[in-house]
C-alpha cells in the first residue's frame, strides 16, 4: 500500500470509536498534528488481533502534536510535543 | 522443571496463575509445541538482557559521531552493527539536546525496547505512569527528581505500534577523556527511558 | 465513558507515580519466555501474535485488570489465546490444573 502522507503534512486523526483491538489511543482521536516520519508498513494490528493476516501492510507514521492543542489544561512550554505512531487508515 | 523458591522442605500450594502457567507449559510440551529446554534457554536469554546493553550503545554514540548519526538514522541496524541481537526490534533513538528532553511511555500496555533494556520496571507499567506522562510530563518527571525549566522543550513518545524507543541522553560535563566502559557505567535504565539524566560520579 | 476501553488510559487522572521495582520470580520469567516462543521467536512455533496477547488482556474486566499483576494478565491472555486457537481445549486445561493442583507445589 502506498504512503499517502509525507513528513511535514498536516493530518487529523479520525474521530471514530469502534469496537475491537485498536492502537490509536482514545485521547488523540480528532486531533490534528504533523507527520514527523514514515515508519514503514506493518501488518494491521486490528486484524492480527482477530487471527487474520493483517495484510496488506499499512503505512505507519509518527505524528507530532502540540501538547497545548491536545490538552486544554496543559502545563508546560508552548513547544512541548507528543509524538504518537498512527496507522494510515486512522489519518485524514 | 525445577521451580526456584524456598528450599526449606516446606510445600506451598501454587497460586491460581502459577498453576495456570505450569499447566499450560506441560500441555504445550505434551503436544510438541515447545520443549522445557527452549523455555529454560529463553528465560536465561532474557535474564542476560539488561540496561547495560543499552548503555553500551549510548556510550558508543557519545564517543563516535559517525556511529551516533547511524544510530539516529536506523537504530536497529546500528545496534546490530555492535553485535547486539535485536531480533525483530524496530528501534527509534531520540536524542536529548540542550533545548529538548525526551521521555517514553506506552499508554496502551507497556511496550519497551526489551532487547536493549530487559524487562520494564513495575512503575513503567503502572496506571499512574501510563495515564499521566502524556498529559503532564513535567509533573511526572519532577516526581522522579528531574526538574526541567521552560527553556527545555519536552517530547513525549507514546509507543503505540511497532516502533520502540530509546532516549539518547546528553553526555554530561566532567566526563572528558573517559573510556566507553566508564561512560556506560553512568547511563542508567531511567536515563534511557527519559525519567533521569546521567550524572558523573 | 463507555466508548473508552479500560486499558486505554492515556490522559486520565491518576495518582503519584510510585517508583516501584519488582524482582521477577521464575514463573513470571517463564511466562515471558512462553510468549516469545509462541509468537515465533527463538525457533518457537508461531501460534499467536502479540496483538492477540494484547486483545485478550484488554478483554479482562476492569476489576481483574487492576487486581492482577502484569504476568498474571499475560498468562491468562496467553492461555485464553491458546484455547481460542484450538491448541488446547478448556477440558484439557481444567483436567491438567486439577491434576497439578493435587501435586505438591512450591511457591515460585
Amino acid at each position: 500500500m502506498d504512503a499517502r502522507f509525507k513528513p511535514g503534512d498536516v493530518v487529523r486523526v479520525r474521530k471514530a470509536f469502534p469496537l475491537g483491538h485498536i492502537r490509536t489511543p482514545f485521547y488523540i482521536r480528532g486531533h490534528s498534528g504533523v507527520i514527523e516520519r514514515i515508519c514503514g508498513s506493518f501488518g494491521n494490528p486490528e486484524e492480527l488481533a482477530q487471527q487474520r493476516s493483517g495484510e496488506p501492510k499499512q503505512p505507519l507514521y509518527r505524528v507530532r502534536f502540540r501538547q497545548k492543542e491536545v490538552w486544554p489544561d496543559y502545563q508546560g512550554s508552548d513547544a512541548d510535543v507528543l509524538e504518537v505512531e498512527i496507522f494510515q487508515h486512522w489519518l485524514e | 522443571m525445577k521451580d526456584s523458591g524456598a528450599d526449606d522442605g516446606s510445600y506451598q500450594p501454587y497460586s491460581y496463575f502459577q498453576l495456570m502457567e505450569v499447566s499450560l507449559r506441560e500441555l504445550l510440551v505434551e503436544k510438541g509445541v515447545l520443549t522445557e529446554a527452549q523455555v529454560t534457554e529463553e528465560v536465561e536469554a532474557m535474564r542476560r538482557r539488561s540496561p547495560a546493553i543499552g548503555a553500551r550503545v549510548v556510550a558508543k554514540a557519545w564517543t563516535d559521531p559517525g556511529y551516533k548519526s547511524r544510530l539516529l538514522a536506523n537504530g536497529s541496524q546500528a545496534c546490530t552493527d555492535l553485535g547486539i541481537d535485536v531480533a525483530a526490534l524496530k528501534l527509534v533513538v531520540v536524542e536529548n539536546t540542550p533545548g529538548t528532553h525526551n521521555v517514553v511511555v506506552c499508554t496502551l500496555c507497556s511496550c519497551y525496547p526489551r532487547m536493549l533494556l530487559g524487562i520494564p520496571p513495575e512503575w513503567y507499567k503502572s496506571r499512574s505512569y501510563r495515564s499521566r506522562t502524556v498529559r503532564e510530563p513535567r509533573a511526572v518527571l519532577s516526581e522522579f527528581g528531574l526538574q526541567l525549566d521552560l527553556d527545555t522543550n519536552i517530547r513525549v513518545h507514546d509507543s503505540t505500534a511497532d516502533m520502540r524507543y530509546l532516549v539518547l541522553p546528553m553526555r554530561p560535563a566532567g566526563t572528558e577523556g573517559w573510556s566507553e566502559e566508564r561512560l556506560a557505567s553512568i547511563v542508567t535504565r531511567d536515563c534511557m527511558i527519559g525519567v533521569a539524566v546521567p550524572k558523573p560520579h | 465513558m463507555i466508548e473508552r476501553s479500560y486499558h486505554d488510559m492515556g490522559g486520565l487522572p491518576a495518582g503519584k507515580v510510585e517508583p516501584t521495582e519488582h524482582d521477577y520470580v521464575e514463573w513470571e520469567r517463564r511466562v515471558d519466555a512462553l510468549m516469545v516462543l509462541l509468537s515465533g521467536g527463538k525457533g518457537g512455533k508461531r501460534l499467536m501474535t502479540v496483538d492477540e496477547l494484547r486483545k485478550n488482556i484488554e478483554a479482562l474486566p476492569p476489576d481483574a485488570y487492576d487486581r492482577m499483576s502484569y504476568y498474571e494478565r499475560w498468562v491468562t491472555s496467553i492461555t485464553q489465546t491458546m484455547i481460542q486457537r484450538g491448541v488446547i481445549t478448556t477440558e484439557e486445561l481444567g483436567r491438567k490444573m486439577a491434576e497439578l493442583g493435587k501435586r505438591d507445589g512450591r511457591k515460585v
